[in-house]
């Protein structure tokens, strides 16, 4: 996203090592043979794995979904070297943004270290000669599945979120003609029924994740299956929010300062994640937790975003906004957690 | 001016590209409605009718002679080939309205009682469900107004309200015909469209839905277009009358004139022929 006159750029190995592999290339007997092989496979890769035409094509989907707020756009989404569903939209939306002045983070889950994260983080550090990182706050790309990190992102910072089923309405209705049609004018009736029976039925609504959203008061959009926790942090944010799909060949977008609002009724309104406990590694009550069970069978609470609850354990006092200049930077629910001060308030009293 | 005031409403039907012709040489006169030059088949051409506030209109012929086809072009389902209707809500000519402007009609001036079901209901939503989407689409987002409006409409229509939150599948006819009702009325239409209102109904369900649709017609005084095969729903709905045949209106009147004073020898045999 920086300095793109290297794009064009192969990958750094050189000649020599590429001649001399060649002349040793005989059948292998091991597997070290097939390992110091493996080296020498970004010869003739393009920088940042992806093609140039690929890359000017998913750009020019980013351009375009930036320029209308919840839309989905099409895009010639290409085969990727891994299933369809395990991220290759966010991957070839990553890789075309990515420049070599960028410091990369991939989170799978509010995890840094799952394979599918790990294995992508590597992939971009290989292909586009960024540097990579867990942290937050360090990286101006941020490649996620399922979660919104809990610091606050700033206008420096692009997330790229994947996208599993990129149609709000497809809950309602599995046509994607209809819905179509009903995006061209605007006609969410169906969604508000179903909104509505949810009500009868449990006198809320039960989205727990993918939570309809309403972008820029024109589109519904499905907002990937982040937790209802991170849906208000779309909202007028400082970052640019990128949605690719893969496998649907769609890219959305909601870029800085949108209205995201979420679909609810007035006297029904829109409620986040409330947990009872505070993470059992941190302490904290004002983040996403999830339950963990441990080796002892028991199941604990702990903090999603695995890397601000290792800042958090050094620094209980850290605030999600800690990086910025500003103080109380509106981010997501309330923070700290009203309810939860409210009971530690009235258990002190 | 009255609330609508059609004139010269035509509906082709057809692969063929119209020969010109096809008016002239299809209608009663000519005993067909299908063009003998180019095949086209005139659904209704030359219609010209209107409806004032509060009046209920019939419309009543035989399969085939076009009244579904004038109902739907009327109720925005359908886009007719030639005609112009001024409405009291639309500025312009209604048949040339955008999908858009249909949709805003559809929701809040003009409500349509559908021949089947699944045209007018979403049979996996709860009945409730389906009167609340008219409210949803009108831009109702008070969830405890809402569930007031369509209990009130439920009541109105005598469907069970302990009822509500089931599926609309697990109804009875009549009572998907009611759940229809309250869903056309839901936003006090200023038109309200029934086509067969009761088609498909027992007799004494029938004399019931009719009923209780008179009541809430005459309660709330909108106006009605009754398309119907079956001379006697016309005859307890309709202030007036139209007969049509082979796509054209043949004879109109107050419907008591034409029930008893025919003067068309095809109304004659339309009524002389009820069992």
């Amino acid at each position: 996203m920086t300095d793109q006159t290297q794009m064009h750029e192969t990958s750094p190995t050189t000649e020599a090592t590429d001649n001399e592999q060649q002349e040793s290339a005989t059948t292998p007997t091991g597997v070290s043979d097939l390992l110091s092989e493996s080296g020498a496979g970004m010869a003739g890769y393009n920088y940042a794995y992806l093609d140039e035409h690929t890359k000017r094509e998913v750009r020019r989907g980013v351009l375009k979904a930036i320029s209308l707020p919840g839309h989905q756009v099409p895009f010639a989404s290409r085969e990727m070297p891994l299933a369809r569903g395990w991220g290759t939209g966010g991957i070839q939306a990553s890789l075309s943004l990515l420049g070599p002045a960028d410091t990369f983070k991939v989170i799978d889950q509010g995890s840094d270290e799952s394979v599918n994260a790990a294995n992508i983080r590597r992939l971009a550090k290989t292909t586009a000669d960024v540097e990579t990182t867990t942290d937050t706050t360090e990286a101006s790309v941020i490649q996620t599945r399922h979660r919104i990190p809990e610091e606050v992102l700033t206008d420096e910072q692009i997330l790229v979120l994947q996208v599993p089923t990129t149609d709000a309405l497809r809950r309602v209705d599995g046509s994607d003609d209809a819905n179509r049609r009903r995006h061209a004018h605007k006609n969410y009736s169906k969604m508000w029924v179903a909104l509505y029976e949810n009500v009868v039925k449990w006198d809320e609504i039960q989205i727990s994740a993918r939570y309809p959203a309403m972008v820029n008061g024109r589109y519904l959009m499905d907002p990937s299956p982040i937790p209802r926790w991170d849906t208000t942090k779309l909202n007028d944010a400082d970052s640019l929010f990128l949605f690719a799909a893969g496998r649907e060949a769609r890219i959305y977008a909601v870029p800085p300062h949108t209205d995201v609002e979420p679909l609810a009724f007035e006297d029904r309104s829109f409620q986040v994640e409330r947990f009872d406990e505070s993470c059992h590694r941190c302490g904290s009550t004002d983040t996403y937790l999830t339950e963990v069970t441990g080796d002892d069978g028991v199941t604990r609470y702990a903090c999603n975003d695995a890397s601000f609850c290792e800042k958090r354990a050094e620094h209980p006092d850290l605030s999600k906004d800690h990086h910025l200049d500003e103080d109380d930077v509106a981010w997501g629910p309330e923070t700290p957690d009203p309810i939860l001060s409210d009971e530690t308030g009235g258990e002190d009293a | 001016m009255s609330l609508l005031d059609a004139e010269n409403v035509t509906r082709f039907y057809g692969e063929f590209e119209p020969c010109g012709d096809c008016v002239d040489l299809t209608g009663p006169t000519h005993g067909r409605n299908q063009c003998p030059d180019c095949g086209t088949v005139v659904g209704c051409a030359d219609v010209d009718l209107d409806v004032e506030r509060g009046e209920v209109l019939g419309i009543v012929g035989e399969s085939g002679s076009g009244k579904s086809s004038l109902a739907e072009m009327l109720a925005l389902d359908l886009a007719a080939t030639a005609g112009n209707v001024e409405f009291a809500s639309y500025d312009g000519n209604l048949l040339d309205a955008n999908y858009e402007e249909r949709v805003d009609l559809r929701n809040t001036n003009v409500g349509m009682v559908h021949q089947h079901v699944r045209d007018g209901l979403n049979l996996e939503f709860t009945g409730g469900g389906n009167v609340a989407e008219s409210l949803l689409a009108a831009g109702w987002r008070n969830f405890d107004e809402i569930r007031a409006r369509v209990r009130d409409l439920f009541e109105e229509t005598e469907v069970p309200v302990d009822r509500m939150d089931d599926p609309t599948d697990t109804y009875s006819g009549g009572m998907q015909r009611r759940v229809q009702i309250a869903k056309a009325i839901a936003n006090d239409p200023e038109l309200v469209i029934l086509d067969e209102p009761t088609t498909g109904l027992d007799v004494s369900v029938q004399a019931r839905v009719l009923d209780m649709f008179r009541r809430i017609q005459r309660e709330q005084d909108v106006a009605t277009i009754v398309v119907s095969h079956d001379l006697g729903v016309v005859r307890l709905l309709a202030d007036r009358t139209v007969v049509m045949r082979h796509g054209r209106v043949i004879e109109s009147g107050l419907t008591d004139r034409v029930m008893e004073d025919p003067q068309r020898e095809y109304t004659q045999t339309l009524i002389n022929s009820v069992i």
